[in-house]
């Protein structure tokens, strides 16, 4: 934290707050994006990511809340904040019936670019976005991966310096997504300020800088990767037994266990080095303990996730698994 | 650029894209005439000889009463169009590209400026084709001099004006593209309970208000006495009313929606 608030912030919001009727969807939250970063909010679904998403990108205003965006007040200069940044909403906002190149043109019209300009934009994007060879196609013959690519494409246009992707990779292949992830960094690279929010731990460890953990309205922790691992101490070893009769031997043999009795599992607390590795090996052998699997676990965001935004290990999701 | 010269090229941006949209896909205002032109054909070659018999004191021939039908029919051909600008207004807004032009500093107003306009050519070209269909089956105007045709033409756009906002605010009302093609029905219906097909005082006594005081019969008035020299009375008056309340009501009432906060 100490290293990056000397840089302007990109992003400000003070006590945001946005309720709809009793419900409250963001409870006076606190966001401090420097310029040139990556900040993503991480959350299950239902915390809030897209309202706060939505609000800092004009599209709806918030109750109560010091909210600026790229050194613009969000309720008296709207219009000076969009002109500043770029957003990609979690739902495709590409015109189906036109093609892909028409659709760049739109953008580059809406932000007034001469034609020569704007057909040099639309042609460049199309091509750092891989969609040339589909860029005469009506959009609605385009794959949820091409629509996705193309609403990055089109939110490129202008050169905005700030940068909203609300779940950029849901419902991407590993490969689009990894591209995507590129593009990001690329961006970055360029001074872009890139604010994200997904619901996958790693795309958050890859790419933020910042993460704030938002749950149920409220920001549950924040800090970079690391900060947060540290949070939670979830390192561990995982014993796995297949015969109960030995999963019950081992567990009277190691009293220290965090006992699983549903999985057959045993887990050993552990930071994963090298030595306490193989005292715990050595403890087994001693105990005359032979487990099928051993797994060493370091703690992740997962962890972190699982311990922030619920309290159980296991995530009891109905629809989505968090990865 | 002025805050002026940013709106004109902002709404005429989102005008091309919905001509775009009406060449790409030209199916929907097609479909729409349909009702006008096959209405056109049926009262006139299978109801033809019925209907004249009733109006002009039973002494008319078919050509009267393609004379009679025809203003009718032009003014409900604005009413069957202009659905098409409710249905891709609500398609518009279930959309995300909605989403994102909200967050671009764009001339707010452009998006609904541009499918009115655009629709109110759609509307105009519909004419065109239903006008060129009613000579070719015999309709020709009556005396009307070039000062009475400009006047029936400004007639036939404002009024194509105020049902498209009113169509606009359909649209933005409605959930989805079915929604607002169910809301815009009236805009078909109303002018088959007009003046178009039958005079007023050939309807039942109780039915007469109904078809009355409703925006098409005194627009439809107006235009058969711009064209046929008929008489226009109290009718032109009402008819601008009419379109100057609607304009402004649709105008507000769509506006209200689109600045509401998207959900």
């Amino acid at each position: 934290m100490t290293t990056t608030t000397s840089r302007p912030l990109a992003i400000a919001a003070e006590g945001l707050r946005k309720a709809y009727g009793d419900k409250t969807v963001l409870d006076g939250i606190d966001l401090a994006v420097p310029t040139g970063t990556v900040f993503s909010l991480l959350g299950p679904n239902g915390a809030g990511k897209t309202t706060a998403v939505k609000i800092l990108s004009t599209l709806i205003t918030a109750d109560a809340g010091e909210l600026q965006v790229g050194g613009h007040d969000l309720a008296t200069a709207p219009q000076a904040v969009r002109a500043a940044i770029g957003v990609t909403g979690q739902f495709s906002a590409v015109d189906g019936l036109i093609t892909g190149e028409e659709n760049m043109l739109l953008m580059a019209d809406l932000h007034h670019l001469s034609r020569r300009e704007g057909r040099r934009t639309a042609a460049e994007l199309l091509e750092r976005l891989d969609l040339v060879e589909a860029a005469k196609k009506p959009v609605s013959t385009y794959s949820g991966g091409m629509k996705r690519r193309l609403d990055i494409a089109m939110t490129l246009v202008g050169d905005p310096r700030i940068i909203f992707l609300d779940e950029p990779t849901t419902g991407l292949d590993p490969r689009s997504r990894h591209n995507m992830w590129q593009i990001i960094r690329e961006l970055v690279s360029g001074g872009v300020t890139v604010f994200l929010t997904t619901q996958y731990l790693e795309e958050a460890d890859e790419l933020a800088d910042r993460i704030a953990v938002l749950s149920d309205g409220e920001i549950a922790a924040e800090g970079s990767a690391d900060e947060l691992k540290r949070l939670v101490p979830g390192g561990h070893v995982r014993l796995r037994f297949t015969d109960p009769a030995a999963y019950r031997s081992a567990a009277v043999a190691l009293r220290e266990a965090n006992r699983d009795d549903e999985a057959l599992s045993l887990q050993i607390p552990s930071d994963g080095s090298q030595r306490e590795l193989r005292a715990i090996l050595d403890w087994l052998d001693s105990a005359g303990v032979e487990a099928d699997e051993l797994t060493v676990h370091t703690p992740d965001l997962d962890d972190v996730f699982f311990a922030l935004t619920g309290g159980t290990k296991l995530p009891n999701q109905s629809k989505e698994n968090v990865r | 650029m002025s805050a002026l010269s940013l709106a004109v090229r902002d709404s005429s941006t989102m005008l091309r894209r919905n001509l775009l949209h009406a060449r790409r896909y030209p199916s929907m205002t097609l479909n729409l005439l349909l009702t006008p032109i096959m209405l056109l054909l049926l009262f006139v070659y299978v109801f033809g000889g019925v209907m004249s018999a009733g109006i002009g004191g039973g002494g008319a021939d078919r050509s009267d009463y393609i004379a009679y039908l025809v203003p009718g029919l032009l003014i409900m051909t604005i009413g069957s169009t202009v659905i098409g600008a409710a249905i891709s207004v609500s398609m518009d807004m279930t959309e995300g590209l909605i989403a994102r032009f909200r967050t671009m500093a764009v001339y707010r107003g452009s998006v609904l400026v541009g499918h009115v306009v655009g629709s109110v050519l759609q509307v105009l070209a519909s004419l065109v084709l239903v006008g060129a269909i009613a000579v070719a089956i015999g309709f020709r105007s009556r005396d009307a001099t070039a000062l009475e045709w400009l006047a029936a033409f400004g007639l036939i756009a404002l009024f194509a004006l105020a049902l498209t906002w009113i169509a606009v605010g359909m649209g933005m009302a409605s959930p989805n593209p079915e929604a607002a093609s169910n809301m815009a029905t009236p805009l078909i219906l109303l002018p088959l309970i007009s003046s178009a097909f039958v005079p007023i005082d050939a309807i039942p006594g109780w039915f007469q208000p109904i078809a009355e005081y409703q925006p098409f019969t005194p627009v439809i008035e107006t235009l058969r006495g711009l064209l046929l020299g008929s008489e226009i009375d109290s009718n032109g008056w009402i008819a601008m009313a009419w379109c100057v309340g609607l304009t402004a009501l649709g105008y507000r009432w769509s506006t209200a929606l689109f600045n509401r906060d998207p959900k």
